[in-house]
């Protein structure tokens, strides 16, 4: 690790002033990502900002209408929470398919849709369910929010604070963990809400999550997995490594597609 | 550098420390409570499991100036004197173990997994929730045994609640 100036703000505006102040600094939420990327010297920021303990930052309020995350919430409590649970099962399902029981103890929502890793697992779920992201200044939605390979639309000095997510009709997510690293190799998240289904893809994608229309269509016209027969995603627009190529990743996708849609047509 | 104050297996600790300091080297270098092991450093093998606030972490991938006012949990704090946890005599009972590296964290694992799925445990629940402590021995079976047995023995601890367990 690079040396770093840590500070732990106690005041979101203390913690803005920091990054401004610094021009060359980074927010620390659970670390989970962070430090590994510091631990391996591919980030060296001047200033460490620790959201840590900042209070308000970390809850969960459900409506009958949306659930609303608090940026520090860690995935381990999105997991366990009964009234999530309740009103969106897959999203608590999706945060307990992170990671591992220790990781989830400390990653956050907001860390994660912050860093808008390709294969993580939230930014399926903001884009399917048509989340805003909350920050100090602004209100996102998903999809003017994730802007491709680990990019957002957030500034340098600006730091989300909550993510809103409308509950759906109902809603389901597949992965296809690594089995090392459990980051999707390719993730799924459909979503019925109104007359309309959305899908969105993780893991595959060479420029991050994004919304596979096709299917989409196709799903609203007629609601099963045969729906989705024909339909394909292009093998040359998603992530080749080497654990997997692209065709690899574009039928994996597919199949992730179809078993979330059949867990849902069967109710 | 950076001053620091948590409490560890009950004791209050202040440090001035450089803020890069993983809590699992502070525990290490500076404590000399070497039962917390680096195993691969990338937070996959779960060797370097502690509980953080009553919560298990990778310790090596939590700086240590993150754990400001916490109360930390090692292997080393579970005895009371000369007499082990449960959950660490059930490891001797069911020799859940064969080098032994992974072993605290797989305790510290095993805990974290009674508090939050209580004292009844099946294997797949165990296999599950231990997906994140690796054994390069593939010593699994009886680290599955172990857990169960040493679930089942702290219910019989007095005043046993699985909140209270860790």
């Amino acid at each position: 690790m690079f040396a770093f100036n840590y500070h732990r703000p106690d005041r979101i505006e203390e913690a803005l002033m920091r990054a401004r102040d610094s021009g060359d600094a980074k927010f620390l939420a659970g670390g989970q990502t962070l430090i590994p990327t510091l631990k391996q010297r591919l980030a060296a920021p001047g200033d460490l900002i620790d959201l840590g303990s900042i209070p308000g930052l970390a809850g969960i309020e459900v409506t009958p209408q949306a659930v609303t995350i608090g940026a520090m919430t860690r995935h381990a409590d999105v997991a366990a929470s009964p009234e999530i649970r309740r009103a969106v099962p897959a999203l608590a399902e999706l945060a307990g398919l992170i990671g591992d029981p220790a990781v989830r103890n400390r990653g956050t929502l907001g860390g994660s849709v912050a860093n808008n890793d390709p294969s993580a697992d939230y930014p399926a779920a903001c884009l399917a369910l048509g989340a805003t992201i909350r920050t100090d200044r602004r209100a996102l939605p998903a999809e003017a929010f994730f802007c491709g390979l680990f990019e957002t639309a957030l500034e340098e000095d600006e730091i989300v604070t909550a993510v809103s997510f409308p509950v759906p009709a109902a809603a389901a997510y597949r992965k296809f963990a690594n089995p090392a690293s459990r980051y999707a190799m390719a993730g799924a998240f459909v979503a019925r809400a109104g007359e309309g289904v959305r899908v969105a893809i993780t893991g595959a994608g060479q420029d991050g999550v994004f919304r596979w229309i096709d299917a989409e269509e196709a799903l609203t016209a007629v609601f099963a997995p045969t729906a989705l027969d024909g339909l394909a995603l292009s093998a040359d627009d998603m992530i080749a490594d080497m654990h997997g190529d692209g065709a690899y990743r574009a039928h994996l996708a597919a199949v992730m597609t179809r078993r979330a849609v059949a867990a849902l047509a069967a109710g | 550098m950076t001053s620091l104050s948590i409490t560890v297996n009950g004791r209050p600790v202040a440090a001035e420390i450089d803020p890069r300091t993983l809590l699992v080297q502070f525990l290490r270098d500076e404590l000399r409570l070497t039962g917390s092991h680096v195993g691969c450093d990338t937070s996959q093998c779960g060797a370097c499991t502690v509980h953080l606030d009553g919560r298990a972490v990778k310790s090596c991938t939590v700086l240590a100036v993150q754990a400001e006012g916490a109360q930390v949990l090692t292997v080393e704090g579970l005895a009371a004197g000369k007499a082990l946890h449960p959950m660490q005599d059930a490891f001797r009972e069911h020799h859940g173990l064969q080098c032994g590296f992974c072993t605290s964290g797989m305790i510290m694992a095993g805990i974290e997994i009674v508090n939050r799925h209580g004292f009844a445990l099946d294997e797949h629940t165990v296999r599950e929730a231990l997906e994140g402590n690796l054994c390069r021995c593939t010593g699994y079976h009886n680290i599955v045994l172990a857990i169960i047995g040493g679930a089942e023995a702290m219910a019989r601890l007095p005043g046993a609640t699985p909140a209270a367990a860790g």
